[in-house]
């Protein structure tokens, strides 16, 4: 929902790559040991596509005519180091502690995309800066869990459009929550493309002035409230699968590190707290029942994956993450006649202590699971 | 007053403001009577109250009933939300740790910056910089509490649920509660940052149930002090019962040990009341209309017929419904509370009333001989029943002070059993 999310995720990243990255500091490497990138506006040439462990050095050069940034990307695209901003003409030297294994060289013309890459294998030996594999192994896997949400949202989410298309109003209604699921459950991934969301999930007083409206709040309202679907409906139906298409051809590439990962989950927690407990997210259908379960479950896969790291370091924290998971799932499930099925109780339904109740309940969890972050990265 | 009684539209009822007759009759007997406070130190000491130094936490009694009466409150009630005895006594215990800190002027925990950046502070921050500015922290435990963690027949015969008094209008989301925290202090921001820190590490097992922020304190326990006004204007509390007056403390306010049950000796019991004002109709109230209601003259604060304000009251003197000659206790064969009010605004509501009044707050040995008689004759006959509401409503029971540094909120209930 909000393009704020984007610099939260990047200012944990780039707290976590610390730890993990020896960036620009002291340079011992000889000249002929170090790559040579030249960077343009549509190539990204190296000199070599294979380096010992260690501090490996890169020689970039910006023959483009733009701003450029340069990376060294694990496999999984988590940024090994970085430089950003390097103006055309100009030259930089990179250096990073590298350990073996498969990376990939990244060049960004305007610093954008998901830029030109090549391969560089880095062989064995050498000093290296130390990882967790089983951190690797749950950001891979959220990965997996992230492309999965999207591929399967596509489908649901033309369901979705056909029926608007078809100008069945019921069909529309019944759709629309189910289309939103795989979304609401990997938001904070989602957010991270921060064009795409604005023009999918954005509701009608989050606009900016001469922003066009679209998405599915929009088409939320046409079904609920003026109750009619009309030929701009449709063209916004459209609209929105294109979109969500895009997502999908993205979400794969998302930067992911393990406390993105937890911070996002905490995320998926304040989106509850601030747009579904209070009714106002999907305040026409009143559907909000279905993402807020989503919310809880995206987080939950994101914890899952992060536990046994977290159950290491701070046993006691996931111990009572454990509990108030399963609390609040108990609590969502009293709204919905089937655990099976995501038919929840209509949220205009559920009464001020209702309301409250899972406030509260969500706040029982949000609490420790802000600690999450800490407790992978200790 | 008395014609509106019983009709819907203009409900209301009330006791509170001005129990300060209640105050001057107690004045008047314990005059002189001033000793040396059960508590340690010397946070007693009125001039204490300029420096915004820290009030010492530990003692016999909790700190934030007799010590001197701040400018400032936060009130908090919660729910409990864990089923789970150990995990409530665990947080009673780091609620204890974060309260001696706080009341300190030190942060929570490890503080609120310098420590991993991937986390948030155990502190939350807005109080850094400000000195203690006499902060107190008081717990109490409501009558609900005692249906929890098996705890029943450990309820006092003396925290009742208090009756339905007429012209109530209680809002549910402004009454009850299983626990509260009162916070007092000089800074409104260090009261808030201690509310807002304790629901934080409660979270989970307790959760916030209703709130109150509260200022202009509107009775005093240092009776050197210039009496305070309520928003109606008139001075209030000019004999409430001083923190130096041991006699009167120990026969009106702290529980004793005949008194039962045991791990209330050395407590008090709280009758907390959110009682709305009709700010605008009493605006437009004539001045003499004011006076009567009250009883005494708004300028001077003098009684009917008096020249003073500590002037002793004659209260044949006053109108049969004046507030002060019924809430006095000679009215009310010698109730006497320790009041702890504050004034709040809420804003305005959607009407564009001010939503304002007295976030009433009385301490008592025993809520059966206090609050609750003086209430029901005030709730029947007192003229300033036309311009207030009672609008919130709750009690509880308030353990002995924490003794020291080993020591925590709610031991002498908790403990026992365990």
């Amino acid at each position: 929902m909000r393009a704020v999310r984007l610099t939260v995720t990047a200012a944990a990243t780039a707290a976590a790559l610390t730890a993990l990255s020896a960036c620009t500091a002291k340079s011992d490497a000889k000249d002929g040991d170090a790559i040579q990138v030249t960077a343009a506006d549509s190539t990204c040439k190296t000199s070599s596509t294979s380096v010992p462990a260690g501090q490996v050095t890169l020689k970039i050069e910006n023959k483009g005519s733009k701003a450029t940034e340069v990376e060294i990307l694990f496999p999984d695209d988590r940024i090994v180091s970085e430089k950003e901003n390097i103006g055309p003409g100009t030259r930089y030297t990179l250096t990073a502690e590298v350990k073996a294994g498969s990376y990939e060289i990244a060049c960004r013309p305007g610093m954008k995309g998901h830029g030109v890459r090549q391969k560089l294998t880095v062989t064995g030996g050498g000093s290296t800066a130390k990882r967790d594999p089983q951190l690797d192994t749950a950001v891979a896997q959220y990965r997996t869990y992230a492309q999965d949400q999207a591929d399967e949202t596509l489908p649901k989410a033309e369901a979705f459009v056909k029926a608007v298309k078809d100008g069945d109003l019921d069909a529309a209604k019944k759709a629309y929550g189910l289309s939103r699921l795989g979304w609401e459950r990997t938001e904070p991934v989602a957010e991270s493309f921060g064009d795409i969301d604005p023009k999918v999930d954005v509701r009608e007083d989050g606009l900016d002035a001469g922003q066009k409206w679209t998405g599915w709040h929009r088409l939320e309202k046409a079904l609920w409230h003026d109750k009619k679907i009309g030929a701009e409906e449709k063209a916004l139906a459209d609209q929105l699968l294109k979109d969500l298409k895009d997502w999908q051809g993205r979400v794969g590439k998302a930067e992911i590190t393990p406390t993105s990962m937890a911070n996002g989950a905490k995320e998926l927690l304040d989106e509850v707290a601030t747009g579904k407990v209070t009714g106002e997210e999907d305040r026409y259908a009143h559907t909000d029942l279905v993402d807020f379960k989503g919310n809880v479950e995206g987080a939950q896969k994101a914890y899952e994956l992060l536990r046994p790291v977290a159950a290491k370091n701070d046993p006691a924290l996931t111990k009572e993450l454990d509990k108030q998971f399963a609390a609040l799932d108990t609590l969502l499930d009293k709204y919905r006649s089937d655990k099976a099925t995501y038919d929840f109780v209509s949220y205009d339904k559920v009464t001020e202590d209702q309301r409250k109740e899972l406030s509260d309940a969500v706040n029982a969890l949000a609490e420790p699971l802000s600690k999450l972050a800490a407790a992978v990265v200790k | 007053m008395t014609e509106t009684q019983g009709t819907q539209t203009t409900p209301s009822r009330r006791a509170l403001i001005g129990w300060g007759g209640a105050g001057l009759a107690l004045g008047a007997a314990a005059a002189g009577g001033a000793v040396a406070m059960a508590r340690a130190g010397n946070d007693m000491d009125p001039a204490a109250a300029e420096t915004g130094g820290a009030v010492e936490f530990h003692g016999a009694h909790q700190a934030g009933i007799a010590t001197p009466v701040q400018d400032r409150l936060h009130f908090a009630a919660f729910d409990v939300k864990t089923e789970d005895r150990d995990e409530f006594v665990q947080m009673l215990k780091d609620w204890t740790e974060a309260a001696r800190r706080m009341t300190a002027g030190k942060a929570v925990g490890e503080g609120a910056y310098g420590g991993l950046a991937e986390a948030p502070p155990d502190d939350t921050g807005e109080a850094l910089g400000l000195k203690p500015s006499r902060l107190t922290l008081t717990i109490g435990f409501g009558p609900s509490l005692f249906d929890k963690f098996g705890l029943a027949d450990q309820r006092p015969e003396a925290l009742v649920d208090l009756p339905k008094f007429p012209g109530d209008n209680l809002d549910r989301f402004r009454t009850g509660g299983d626990l509260c925290v009162q916070a007092c202090s000089d800074d409104p921001q260090v009261a808030v940052h201690a509310i807002r820190n304790l629901a934080r590490i409660g979270f989970g097992k307790v959760a916030i149930r209703w709130s109150q922020l509260g200022f202009g304190k509107t009775s005093s326990t240092t009776p050197d002090a210039q009496t305070p006004r309520n928003l109606m204007g008139f001075k209030d509390g000019t004999r409430n019962i001083a923190g130096t007056e041991t006699d009167r403390l120990k026969k009106f306010v702290w529980v004793g040990g005949e008194d039962g049950p045991d791990w209330m000796t050395g407590g008090s019991y709280l009758v907390a009341r959110r009682i709305r004002m009709h700010i605008e109709t009493w605006d437009r109230t004539p001045l003499q209309e004011q006076e009567d209601i009250f009883g005494r003259d708004k300028g001077e604060g003098a009684p009917v017929g008096k020249a003073k304000e500590h002037d002793e009251p004659f209260l044949k003197a006053m109108k049969p419904d004046a507030h002060v000659r019924l809430a006095h206790p000679d009215s009310n064969n010698g109730i006497t509370i320790l009041r702890r009010g504050y004034s709040f605004t809420d804003g305005t509501d959607g009407m564009g009333r001010l939503d304002a009044g007295l976030f009433f707050l009385a301490y008592q040995r025993d809520v059966r001989k206090g609050f609750i008689p003086l209430q029901r004759n005030l709730a029947a006959h007192d003229a300033l029943n036309e311009y207030i509401q009672h609008v919130g409503s709750a009690v509880f029971a308030i353990p002995p002070g924490v003794r020291d540094s080993d020591d925590w909120w709610g031991r002498t209930l908790f403990s026992k059993e365990a």
